[in-house]
């Protein structure tokens, strides 16, 4: 956890991001859950792409996933994000189905793998921003 | 037969020097290659009616104002990345084929060496991202660190070669092709710096699993197009490029990366179809491939989607000197985004243009007919036209 001084880049909480957002900073994954017709979905959209409902509930996520896919920054793209050379650039599937960008720590970059279950952990950047985060788990 | 086929021409190209860097500014170069490319067509500045731009800026009013356009009646935009260029091909086409404007420009320059360029977007934070990604990648890429296409295509490579157990040869191929046309290109920024296998193995690491030279170039240039219609092309300067096929695609959903279900279904999977059918044409009737070569592995998914192999098998397809001058199926014959320069791909609309009318030299391709150039652009927009001569 970094609180004093983040410099890195932060989301702007603005519409649907915020809730997103506002759910993380409460230690909670929530995606959008259709109305019309139960699809999970991830970004958070104003409609369902499926059946074209406007309604959604912001459904809790057991937190629980797979490695889809992942590279690893090695050169500094972002000069917020310089002192974070190497961080491995994660895609997780959660088991609800929704896949999302983020970070997988507590393992070496090199050593992900697709396929590899993880889980969600909260990381409060700042006082107003926590980001889900991932961290590998022992198989069930 | 499709109402479109054959009924626009491309008369003319041009293009700056491509250096890094530079003392002219962006609105400059781009004007210094639409003058090239008016002398190529025999136009003048004042029969220049319509515009279409893949970029946001410079603005079609900066434009039409430094290059005094008396009249402009035609203007349209392709915010769709790196496949706009070619998808305002089909724009234009569709311009000039029902008589909206008689020539429509195509420009596309920056300074993406000295000035803001890929990684310039990736320091000045989301402010003035395009609309097509931008909120995406604001909200849920950038808070990870995420701000460049080597990141995100990163995430369809790696799968892409854990899947299909894709060997290192394969985009080493592409990536070797391309510097080796470069060598016979002199606008080409590479040309005199061969590359070998060594070099490629050995190069530094960007973003797993992309290599140094698995990524584009920056570069700072210009290049432009013109596009008339059939009728008028057949008294200009130029031997008329006939626009056969066009169209573009897009992934689902085109906003989101990770979201996708179909997680290699680029856009141009979409398009391609499309194209060969309106140019009643077939991937083996082509000579050449001028293909969008942001990344190679993105090339290798790109001939997938044109049907030239399976998915899959790309990797394989390429070996051999298949995509080399000489072989099966020349790609990227001026050295493209790889080795020549980073233009958007308007550079492959002037190279298949040129290859088309057998002005070449050297790395012509024998007797040219028919031709494709591929875009591929934001988060995997896709478009493609096929151009016969
Ligand atoms: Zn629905």
């Amino acid at each position: 956890m970094e609180t004093a001084k983040y410099k890195r880049l932060l989301p702007p909480m603005r519409g649907l991001a915020r809730d997103f957002y506002s759910y993380c900073k409460k230690h909670e994954l929530r995606f959008q859950k259709c109305s019309g017709c139960g699809a999970w979905r991830h970004v958070p959209r104003e409609m369902c792409p499926d059946c074209g409902s406007f309604d959604y509930q912001w459904a809790k996520s057991a937190g629980k996933g797979k490695v889809f896919s992942w590279s690893t920054t090695t050169q500094p793209m972002l000069p917020q994000f310089a002192d974070a050379v190497p961080y491995a650039t994660v895609i997780v599937e959660l088991d609800e189905g929704v896949r999302m960008a983020t970070w997988v720590v507590d393992i070496p970059p090199d050593q992900l793998q697709i396929g590899m279950p993880v889980e969600v952990l909260f990381d409060d950047v700042t006082e107003d921003v926590t980001l889900a985060k991932f961290r590998p788990r022992k198989q069930a | 037969m499709h109402p479109l086929k054959d009924k626009a021409c491309i008369v003319g190209v041009g293009e700056t020097p491509y250096t890094r860097g530079t003392d002219r500014s962006q609105l400059s170069q781009i004007l210094h290659a639409t003058m090239a490319a008016l002398d190529d067509a025999g136009l003048k500045p004042h029969d220049i009616d319509g515009m279409v731009l893949p970029m946001p800026m410079p603005t079609v009013e900066h434009l039409a104002a430094n290059l005094g356009i008396p009249d402009l009646r035609y203007s349209a935009s392709s915010n769709i990345g790196g496949a706009a260029p070619v998808a305002a091909v089909q724009t234009a086409a569709m311009a000039v084929a029902l008589g909206v404007a008689k020539h429509v420009l195509i420009p596309v320059g920056w300074n993406a060496y000295s000035g803001a360029g890929v990684r310039g977007a990736g320091r000045s934070g989301p402010v003035g991202l395009p609309p097509s990604f931008g909120l995406t990648m604001s909200e849920y890429y950038m808070p990870f660190g995420l701000a460049v296409p080597a990141q995100w295509f990163a995430w369809l490579a790696t799968r892409y070669v854990e899947q299909y157990k894709v060997g290192l040869e394969g985009p080493a191929a592409v990536a070797l092709a391309a510097r080796k046309h470069a060598q016979l290109n002199d606008k080409a920024f590479m040309r005199g710096r061969p590359l070998t296998m060594d070099d490629y193995r050995n190069a530094r690491m960007i973003a797993q699993p992309f290599r140094l030279f698995d990524c584009c170039l920056e570069t700072d240039g210009a290049c432009a197009v013109i596009i008339s219609s059939a009728e008028r092309a057949r008294d200009l300067k130029q031997p008329p490029v006939y626009i056969a096929g066009a169209a573009e695609g897009h992934p689902l959903p085109a906003d989101d990366i990770p979201g996708r279900k179909d997680f290699f279904k680029i856009g141009l999977f979409f398009a391609a179809p499309k194209a060969f059918e309106m140019a009643d044409a077939k991937v083996s009737d082509l000579d050449f491939v001028q293909i969008y070569d942001c990344f190679t592995h993105i090339v290798l998914l790109e001939l997938e989607a044109l049907g030239c192999c399976k998915p899959g098998e790309a990797w394989q397809f390429v070996q051999n000197g298949r995509i080399e001058l000489g072989g099966d199926l020349p790609f990227n014959t001026h050295g493209g985004l790889l080795s020549e320069a980073h233009v958007a791909g308007v550079n492959h609309i002037a190279e298949a243009t040129r290859q088309l009318r057998h002005q070449c030299g050297e790395r012509q391709v024998k007797d040219a007919e028919l031709g494709v150039v591929t875009g591929f652009g934001d988060f995997g927009d896709g478009s493609l036209i096929v151009l016969r001569r």
